[in-house]
């Protein structure tokens, strides 16, 4: 057992920060050390970056066209992205549907998406939940009839997310409503272009859109677009939330938060000494900072289980749980550290990337709207109380 | 980066596991906490014979050359046991800080002996006022001829009353609460002038008040160097710390199986009470808790050799302060989840949660290492 | 509304001192203020006063024998003793069995057990509780079939409290086993030095005695010690758990509890920690108030003092959670002999120290017993937010 770095894993993870130094735009670097939103181009430029390099893709096998990477080269990787800045990676493709085509997928459907999930020359959305199916998924209703060689998708997801910024959609539909209700789900690919398909933006609580509701209306959709077999989609929708919440946990991310917090409590004054000196606030976050490192050894002993061959079981559930506890527990000591000048509301400057000056510091606007958006975080890929319910009937045994 | 344990690793948590298995069953654990001492002998020669008293001590001190990750290893186990032999402050506290400042003929006298299974100590550096301040030490030692005088009161000596040598902090130059001027001797359990109080803790271990009046030392008797005990104490400290987080993740491994199995088998309403959705979640909070507590112990087993004495403070601190959070989360949670039966002192669960909480206390509580932490965090 | 005394007011609060100054041994107050355990004597030569006085029956009506306060009155009296290092009253026979019996008795039962309630001459026990009945009381199995003008009474009862101290206990029994659980179920006041009744000790964590099983084999009871009908004993359980809820809360003994807390320690992060809970404290006892102000105009107590068990012994654990943190590594000793038998030893560490981790492992039975946490929390969710 060892912490330390060997010689190999010292000079890749200063190749990654040389490529992440030299790849990174620098308008892109800034808006996420600010924390200001990113647009699709944003997201774009970086990802494709990854993707030339062939590390968009890191978590994947060689034989798909990943790098291979040892956990501890994903440590890394991930780790000194998030240490200089760079955007997370969208996980629509390259976490999720990428690697459910890889498994369940037909040899043609490899050869057809994977190519442009690595190199991020397309955006995925993932289209699994409905107005009537949230964490009883398995209740969705959007249809699919085969009509020949074609099915015709009738029905509305919602709560899609970056679905406006979409070229494809995987999605969960119901091709027979006769069976139980997890037999009769297939998992389908869907091209955003298709006529008869309608997004709809939905407003979030800090004013912002990510999120839309997504109408199919007699969309014609060819039956080659089918990932494994028909009425068999809920195999893939098990794998696929499983696989989405080991990288939901971000701790990298919030270790990165974490250092940001500190930052804001050095700049902000508490009676006439920087908040940093207030006791109570600094035991706070070293609260927080001793959460995320557990979270973190939790995540390391996860990846070493796997690089001796073990596959992630339910447990990690409890990364989701944790981790998304973190994400809400920053933005909210954010808050805090910002006090009252967190109050003003500037849409502008949140969203429209106007020119206008911030009242108060630069972070202040940010603070609240970032609080409310990540209550998100126990609720989206399966809510907390969802976790607990898996690992409860999965690990327990209850 | 490595994080998986070795064979040889693995071979000793299944012999901690085995003798834990063999040797403490609850009602074995009852009798050897009646006993005079409150722990056995033989098993103490076991240790001894399987070399565990000397797993993490160099070579060149006589032991086999493992370190904290070893101790790790065998101080879950022992947790899972709610073990009573005084490893921690013998081996882990008396042991560790003897082989790290020891003088040669020191380590020869007392250490090896250790390692044999032949010698026992304890580490005395609270008083009455100290709370969790290691440098709140008022007991004063003074020089007289080439050795010194003791005289002061030390209290909750873990093991004073089986050890044949006490460590004892003092106060040499400087003022109260001053970390300068400190020093560590070494005492004969029978000194001269040392008196006892003995008695039981809440967790059936045994612990002592100290009387010293003018208890005379030679100069050999001084640990490390003279006015610079702090260090020795405060790195023995820390890396004890470490251990008892091991032992706390143990125990609250232990605490929730047996809580989780009461939860399946315990009917009302015509159902196991397992099928409540708050026990439920509860139990899954348990099992997450129990989870960073192992993360934490990982952690900082892993870093208590590092060389830089901040990394090993913040590690220490960081995992006390998980253990103190997670220990009292699975404790009170076991107790309630088990009803009435869980304020009994009938079942395992009530033990356990008693050891967890006077975990919590000992050497600093979650409270007293989260403003430490916050200290050498907020700093760098 | 009005949170002001009138000098009336204030004149009883003086009465109220006066009596407990006068009447309160100097040994109950000191065992009371520094955490220890009572004995039988403490708790009867106390409650025997208060009946002498009339004021142990403070909580019934003027018609059995209650002095009819009004809500104030009832609130400084509860306050000022808690001040003053009363022990708590126990509470089977006076908040209890005693309400039962004036609501659901006959007027000979009457007759016959309030006035040794009122007087504290007869101590009660509570026999709800059995192996496989706790928080699904319903499901208890003890049985009493009727034998002529007797009832022969089998089973057994488990976590009776004070059973060893008690001269009576009043028990649910099985008297319907066809029927819905609920429905075969009679509520029967046993003499406990009746043949076929024995008492066993359960030893707590913290090593005391407080609780028991009750054992009963063959015990003959008169068909007179029925309250209220046969197989109706239900609603009389239910209409105590309701009072037994109410008194839970403890708030006057938290806010003794608080005071105490501030006294032991200066330092900063524990000041923060005390003022925490004693705005916990100060927002139950206004819960309270409203709910007694509610019974003061002829209201009853709703589901919703659940709420009031629930925060109240949340609060208790709390507070002994914060004083064995105050006193640190010196509440690791532990010393019986100063807890339970009243020792002359001198303690290790400080006065306080030897109670604080025995009391916390005690108080984890506040959130058990009563109906638990869990259980409070289900009916407030089916009663008052009809989920
Ligand atoms: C709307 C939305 C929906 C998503 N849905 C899913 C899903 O269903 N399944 C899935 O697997 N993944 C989902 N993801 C992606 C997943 O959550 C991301 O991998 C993760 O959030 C990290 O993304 P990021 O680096 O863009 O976040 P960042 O913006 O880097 O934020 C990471 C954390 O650090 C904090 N932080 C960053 N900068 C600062 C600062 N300056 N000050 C204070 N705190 C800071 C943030 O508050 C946050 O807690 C979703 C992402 C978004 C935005
Ligand atoms: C910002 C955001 C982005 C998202 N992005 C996407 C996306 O890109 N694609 C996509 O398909 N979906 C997405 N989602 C949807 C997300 O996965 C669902 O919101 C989630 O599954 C919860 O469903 P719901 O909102 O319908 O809540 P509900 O299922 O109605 O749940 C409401 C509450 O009830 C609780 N609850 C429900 N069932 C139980 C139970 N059995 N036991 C205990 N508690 C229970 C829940 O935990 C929750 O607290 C996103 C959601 C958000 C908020
Ligand atoms: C110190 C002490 C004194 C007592 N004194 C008396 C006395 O004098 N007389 C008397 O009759 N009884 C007494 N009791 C008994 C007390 O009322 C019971 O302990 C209590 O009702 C709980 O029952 P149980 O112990 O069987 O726990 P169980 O009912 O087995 O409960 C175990 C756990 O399951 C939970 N649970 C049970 N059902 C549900 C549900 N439906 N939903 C969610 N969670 C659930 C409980 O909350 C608890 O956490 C005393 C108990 C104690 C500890």
């Amino acid at each position: 057992m060892d912490l330390a770095f060997t010689p190999e894993e010292q000079k890749f993870a200063d190749d990654v920060r040389a490529f992440v130094k030299a790849n990174l735009p620098a308008d892109v670097r800034d808006k996420v050390k600010n924390g200001k939103h990113l647009d699709r181009d944003d997201y774009m430029r970086w990802q494709q970056a990854l993707g030339k390099k062939g590390w968009l893709v890191y978590t994947w096998p060689r034989k798909h066209g990943g790098p291979g990477f040892t956990p501890a080269q994903r440590y890394i990787f991930e780790n000194i992205c998030a240490e200089e800045y760079a955007p997370g990676i969208i996980p629509f493709g390259t976490k999720m549907v990428g690697p459910v085509i890889y498994t369940f997928g037909s040899e043609e459907q490899k050869a057809r998406y994977l190519p442009a999930i690595r190199e991020s020359t397309v955006w995925w959305c993932q289209g699994y939940s409905e107005p009537g199916s949230g964490s009883d998924l398995a209740s969705l209703r959007t249809r699919a009839e085969k009509d020949d060689d074609h099915y015709i998708v009738n029905g509305s997801k919602t709560w899609n997310t970056m679905g406006h910024w979409a070229d494809w959609i995987f999605c969960l539909v119901r091709t027979d409503s006769r069976s139980k209700p997890q037999e009769g789900i297939s998992f389908l690919l869907i091209d955003m272009k298709t006529p008869g398909i309608t997004v709809k933006p939905i407003i979030m609580a800090d004013g912002g859109h990510e999120v839309n509701e997504v109408f199919f209306d007699n969309v014609k959709v060819p039956v080659a677009n089918l990932v494994g077999k028909e009425n068999e989609g809920w195999t893939c929708a098990k794998f696929l939330l499983a696989n989405e919440r080991l990288g939901i946990a971000a701790v990298p991310q919030s270790k990165r938060g974490v250092e940001a917090l500190k930052d804001i409590a050095r700049a902000e004054q508490d009676n006439g000494r920087p908040l940093i000196e207030n006791q109570s606030f600094a035991e706070k976050i070293a609260d927080l900072e001793i959460q995320v490192t557990a979270l973190e050894y939790t995540e390391l002993r996860v990846l070493s289980q796997m690089a001796h061959g073990g596959q992630p079981g339910p447990e990690v559930s409890g990364l989701k749980i944790r981790g998304s506890e973190i994400q809400q527990r920053l933005t909210e000591l954010t808050m805090e550290a910002v006090g009252e000048y967190s109050a003003p509301y500037l849409p502008g400057l949140l969203w429209q990337g106007t020119n206008e000056a911030p009242v108060g510091p630069e972070y202040a606007h940010l603070a609240a709207p970032r609080y409310f958006n990540t209550r998100k975080t126990t609720i989206y890929g399966g809510s907390n109380e969802i976790q607990k319910g898996i690992i409860s009937k999965m690990v327990l045994g209850l | 980066m490595d994080l998986s344990l070795s064979d040889e690793q693995k071979q000793l948590q299944e012999q901690a596991e085995r003798f834990v298995r063999d040797k403490y069953a609850f009602d074995a654990r009852r009798k050897i906490a009646a006993t005079d001492r409150g722990w056995l002998p033989e098993n103490w020669a076991q240790f001894a014979e399987l070399g565990w008293l000397g797993m993490s001590f160099s070579e060149d001190d006589g032991g086999y050359g493992g370190g904290p990750i070893e101790t790790m290893i065998v101080m879950e186990q022992f947790g899972k046991g709610l073990v009573l032999e005084p490893f921690l402050p013998t081996v882990v506290l008396g042991g560790g800080m003897i082989a790290r400042s020891g003088s040669k003929a020191q380590k020869e006298a007392l250490l090896a002996p250790m390692i044999e299974g032949k010698k026992q100590f304890a580490l005395a550096w609270l008083e009455r006022q100290s709370r969790y301040n290691l440098a709140d030490v008022s007991l004063k030692a003074t020089k007289e001829g080439a050795g010194w005088s003791l005289s002061g009161h030390k209290g909750v000596v873990y093991n004073a009353a089986s050890a044949d040598h006490i460590i004892v902090l003092a106060r040499t130059a400087g003022s109260a609460r001053e970390p300068k001027g400190l020093t560590l001797f070494i005492v004969d359990g029978k000194a001269k002038g040392l008196s006892r109080r003995d008695y039981p803790t809440q967790d059936s271990l045994r612990a002592s008040e100290l009387t010293f009046d003018k208890v005379s030392v030679g100069a050999d008797a001084v640990l490390g160097k003279v006015d610079e005990g702090f260090g020795v104490v405060e790195d023995g400290v820390d890396r004890a710390i470490v251990a008892l987080c091991a032992e706390a993740t143990g125990c609250m491994d232990a605490i929730n199986a047996a809580t989780l199995e009461y939860i399946k088998t315990r009917k009302q309403f015509g159902v196991a009470i397992g099928k409540f959705q708050v026990l439920q979640h509860r139990m899954v909070d348990c099992f997450t808790n129990a989870q960073e507590a192992r993360s934490m112990t990982l952690m900082a087993s892993l870093k208590i050799d590092d060389k830089d004495s901040v990394v090993r403070a913040k590690a220490a601190s960081g995992a006390k302060v998980q253990i103190g959070k997670s220990g009292r989360f699975c404790g009170q949670s076991a107790v309630q989840m088990h009803g009435g039966m869980g304020v009994t002192d009938e079942l395992s669960v009530s033990h356990y949660f008693k050891r967890l909480t006077m975990i919590d206390l000992m050497f600093g509580n979650q409270q007293h290492h989260l403003t430490r932490y916050s200290n050498l965090a907020m700093a760098a | 509304m009005d949170l002001a005394l009138k000098p009336e007011h204030q004149a009883f609060a003086d009465e109220v001192r006066e009596f407990a100054r006068k009447n309160l041994s100097p040994a109950t107050k000191e065992k009371t203020l520094s955490g220890k355990h009572y004995d039988r004597d403490d708790h009867v030569v106390w409650q025997q006063a208060l009946g002498r006085q009339g004021w142990l029956t403070y909580t019934w009506p003027k018609k059995y024998g209650g002095p009819g306060w009004g809500v104030t009155e009832r609130y400084l009296f509860e306050n000022v003793l808690a001040e003053e290092g009363a022990p708590r009253i126990i509470p089977f026979g006076v908040k209890m069995v005693g309400p039962v019996i004036y609501t659901f008795g006959t007027a000979e039962q009457k007759e016959r057990f309030l006035p040794g309630i009122a007087a504290s001459t007869v101590a009660w026990c509570q026999g709800y509780s059995e192996p496989g009945a706790g928080s699904d009381l319903a499901n208890l199995r003890t049985r009493a079939v009727r034998e002529g003008d007797h009832y022969i009474v089998n089973g057994q009862k488990t976590w009776t409290s004070y059973a060893h101290w008690g001269d009576w206990i009043f028990c649910l029994v099985r008297t319907n086993t066809e029927a819905k659980p609920q429905e075969g179920i009679s509520f029967l006041l046993i003499d406990m030095k009746t043949p076929g009744v024995t008492v066993r000790p359960i030893i707590m964590l913290d090593g005391a005695h407080a609780v028991n099983d009750v054992f009963l084999d063959n015990v003959k009871v008169p068909v007179a010690n029925l309250i209220g009908k046969e197989n109706e004993g239900w609603t009389c359980a239910k209409f105590l758990l309701a009072n037994e809820r109410l008194g839970i809360a403890e708030v006057p003994a938290s806010k003794r509890g608080v005071g105490m807390l501030r006294a032991l320690s200066d330092d900063p992060s524990m000041a923060e920690r005390i003022a925490d809970i004693d705005l916990q404290v100060q927002a139950l006892e206004m819960s309270e108030l409203r709910a007694l102000s509610t019974m003061a105009l002829g209201g009853a107590p709703g589901p919703e003092v659940s709420t009031l068990k629930v925060r109240g012994s949340e609060i208790q654990q709390r507070i002994a959670e914060l004083a064995m943190e105050a006193v640190g590594e010196y509440a690791a000793p532990y010393q019986p002999g100063m807890l339970f038998h009243d020792t002359n030893e001198t303690p290790v560490g400080p006065d306080h120290a030897p109670p604080a981790a025995p009391r916390y492992f005690n108080m984890r039975k506040t959130s058990i017993y009563g109906g638990s946490t869990e259980i409070q929390k289900n009916i407030v969710s089916k009663m008052v937010l009809g989920l």
